[in-house]
């Protein structure tokens, strides 16, 4: 959209009944999307929640992993390797290692198998072909689980506002469960200003099959689980499974959380966390410029302003048989610079053999882009022909900056 | 990404106030505050700004009845020739005003939508983009237990009365007063809309961005209502995209009140069915959805309810004139 939010914060310093908790320099939202965490940091912002994790160390190197393996002390460990990507247990390792996740009663076994994951590159089902490099490994402590369940709280429109979801069968395709036994899934909705009720804990607990002080404990665990949602403005935690251990603990095996962008301003912590590695290197440039970007699988590149507008130009060029390079959105109060780096994004994607540019300034000012476009079009010596579509009132002023870029087919008025 | 009556506050019954939006309460009462006109008086909160500074200078160029601003600190001085205020309330009753856009950076934007809730403002549009989730989710709390107050957005362009009223960052110059009703979760694609039915000569009655966001003060049925009891509206235009159930939702209210000899044309479009599916996407939101949200889905809905789906963005403003031709309205 054609607006930039940033500025305005210098006469809120003033403002005494709101205290600001951050810098008064607003930039403008970085459209970082996916926020992604590695496991143990998953479950380290559980820990300080008080959800019962299994206990565990990280390492980076075999002989703190073989030192966090003794340090556990206890009965059975499992070594996981610390990837983004799922499918760890069946994943192979290029030192030749089967198994991104292990088992041993042995603290040496784990400083061993640590060797050969640690600086190698791990190749699931769900990486790139060459794998993903592991740096660091995951030391914790073994338990068994007697009953998998599942459990989940999230933002809901319907609901407007959080809702918890949980069923007695967890550990498994969730969505299968809810279409053929939907009877098993349950679901409460949490008022924001009242929270968790002791009832609504309660029973959720109960109908997640917890009985007795389990059930005590689990309505625990849940509420200590919402309080983490809200802590770090989460739009969904879902702890599939939390689990039933035979010393009768209630424990999350293990966690996905989703994280709300717009409050990266005040969950800086956890956005620092953010893990950019395994990104797609284009989308995390464009994230740089503001830009949002998406790559998809076909020769034509898009340029548009408005998500609305980038998703209706996919669809456009679908629909006359042509296949879209790419999604992007320029964001808004979009500036020359951003102009010409999106245009060096997109004329350095091999597979771009065409680039449409479809702009509807409102506000914005079509020279702008013209200026942009051009410039860039000069210094990257663009091989690929454009086509460039401006509506708006200052469309009309930006016909002359054309002559000067050969392959360019401006749509008329 | 979602006038000029004394609003008169009533606090729900327990029952209304726990029913989800589809079912009323009476935070719907306030769906008639949509539509602004030429006696609507605004004011600007964030009014000294450079967002609301440029866009209130816009404002008035339109010819909107902008009276005033808030901008906290500031009360008593003057902005753009008009008085500035310490709060919401000191304007409204320095003011009379009827309507309140707000250009406030993400971290006190809530805030401020709430200040407004809380003096009654009849209407309030948020343009904000960027306001995090649980912010809204106590807004909106709030919002669905009164009925002075209708909220549109945020993450949102605003809302236009061509020729009358401008509440929002949309180019005026694009519009034509007229006869389609434009409503819209995506703000450029409403311009392509509001473009294609000025250059067919059907012009547009109220146009109403509901903005992007997931927690957010208007929907579609909200607009949809005041479409069809309004004279002026003869034809109705509705963009939606993926996400959500907003267009299902929508399409059952069409089916249930714009259905038979008055029915007005509706056409629609819905952008997205070319994304692809969400990467990390938990499993709860699928589940406690049912549906998937996606542009199949809504698309089909939409067509069962008897909407024109158009597949091409370019296409809208022809749609609606062929629907005039075959019904012969032109």
């Amino acid at each position: 959209q054609d607006r930039c939010l940033a500025d305005g914060a210098n006469g809120f310093l003033a403002v005494l009944q709101f205290k600001p908790k951050c810098l008064p320099h607003y930039r403008k939202r970085d459209p970082r999307r996916w926020l992604n965490l590695q496991e143990y940091q998953s479950k380290k912002l559980m820990q300080e929640s008080g959800v019962a994790v299994q206990r565990f160390y990280v390492a980076d190197t075999a002989s703190e992993a073989l030192e966090a393996a003794k340090r556990l002390n206890a009965k059975e460990i499992v070594l996981k390797a610390q990837i983004l990507a799922g499918g760890r247990g069946k994943g192979v390792f290029d030192s030749g290692l089967k198994g991104g996740v292990h088992l041993t009663k042995d603290p040496a076994v784990v400083g061993e198998l640590a060797n050969k994951m640690l600086g190698f590159n791990l190749t699931t089902k769900q990486t790139p072909k060459e794998g993903v490099k592991v740096k660091t490994v995951m030391v914790a402590e073994a338990l068994d689980i007697t009953r998998e369940t599942y459990f989940a709280i999230l933002m809901d429109r319907s609901f407007n506002g959080p809702v918890m979801v949980g069923s007695p069968q967890g550990g498994m395709d969730i969505e299968e469960v809810a279409a053929s036994t939907p009877e098993l899934i349950f679901k409460e909705a949490i008022d924001i200003f009242e929270g968790v009720r002791d009832d609504q804990a309660l029973r959720m607990a109960a109908n997640l099959g917890f009985k007795g002080a389990l059930q005590r404990q689990a309505a625990d665990q849940i509420k200590r689980l919402y309080d983490l949602f809200l802590k770090v403005d989460a739009t969904q935690v879902e702890v599939n499974p939390l689990g039933e251990t035979p010393e009768g603990q209630v424990v999350c095996f293990d966690a996905k959380i989703n994280f709300d962008d717009n409050a990266e301003f005040r969950q800086k912590n956890v956005f620092a966390m953010d893990d950019m590695t395994e990104a797609d290197p284009t989308e995390m440039a464009a994230a740089k410029w503001d830009l949002k970007y998406i790559g998809l699988d076909g020769n034509i590149a898009c340029f548009v302003n408005g998500a609305g507008l980038a998703m209706a130009t996919c669809d456009i060029i679908d629909l006359h048989g042509g296949k879209p390079a790419n999604f992007l959105d320029l964001g808004g109060g979009v500036k020359e610079k951003q102009v010409y780096e999106a245009f060096k994004l997109l004329t350095a994607d091999p597979k771009v053999e065409a680039i449409l540019v479809n702009i509807f300034g409102g506000i914005v000012n079509c020279a702008i882009i013209a200026n942009g476009i051009t410039k860039a079009c000069r210094e990257l010596e663009l091989k690929v022909p454009l086509v460039v579509r401006l509506e708006g009132k200052t469309a009309l002023d930006t016909h002359q900056h054309w002559n000067t870029c050969t392959k360019v087919f401006v749509l008329p008025l | 990404m979602i006038l000029g009556h004394l609003g008169y506050r009533t606090v729900c019954s327990a029952k209304e106030a726990l029913q989800h939006s589809g079912v009323r309460h009476c935070y719907t009462g306030t769906r008639k505050n949509l539509y602004i006109d030429k006696n609507t008086k605004v004011i600007c909160q964030g009014f000294t700004g450079k967002q609301g500074t440029f866009h209130s200078q816009q404002s008035l160029d339109y010819g909107s009845q902008l009276v005033g601003g808030v901008s906290p600190g500031k009360g008593g001085k003057t902005h753009l020739g008009l008085p500035v205020f310490n709060s919401v309330k000191e304007a409204k009753q320095g003011t009379g005003a009827d309507a309140s856009v707000i250009y406030v950076p993400p971290p006190f934007a809530a805030a401020a939508i709430i200040e407004a809730i809380d003096a009654e403002i009849p209407l309030v549009v948020c343009i904000t983009e960027g306001i995090p989730q649980q912010d809204m989710v106590k807004v909106k709390h709030k919002l669905l237990r009164q009925s002075a107050t209708r909220l549109i957005g945020p993450n949102c362009p605003g809302v236009i009365n061509p020729g009358e009223c401008k509440i929002g960052i949309m180019p005026g110059h694009i519009h034509k007063k007229g006869r389609i009703g434009i409503v819209s979760r995506s703000g450029t694609l409403t311009y392509e809309a509001v473009h294609q039915t000025t250059q067919v000569g059907l012009g547009q009655s109220l146009c109403v961005g509901i903005g992007g966001d997931p927690f957010n003060g208007t929907n579609f049925i909200d607009c949809l209502e005041v479409f069809l009891q309004d004279p002026k509206t003869e034809g109705i235009i509705l963009i939606g995209e993926i996400g959500g159930n907003a267009e299902e939702n929508a399409a059952e209210y069409l089916k249930q009140h714009n259905s038979g000899d008055n029915s007005k044309p509706v056409v629609s479009f819905i952008a997205g069915l070319t994304a692809p599916p969400g990467r990390r996407m938990g499993h709860a939101g699928a589940i406690i959805a049912g549906g998937k949200g996606g542009a199949k889905e809504k698309i089909a809905a939409l067509q069962s309810a008897g909407v024109v789906v158009s597949m091409s963005p370019a296409q809208l403003g022809s749609t609606m004139f062929k629907e005039f031709e075959k019904r012969k309205m032109l």
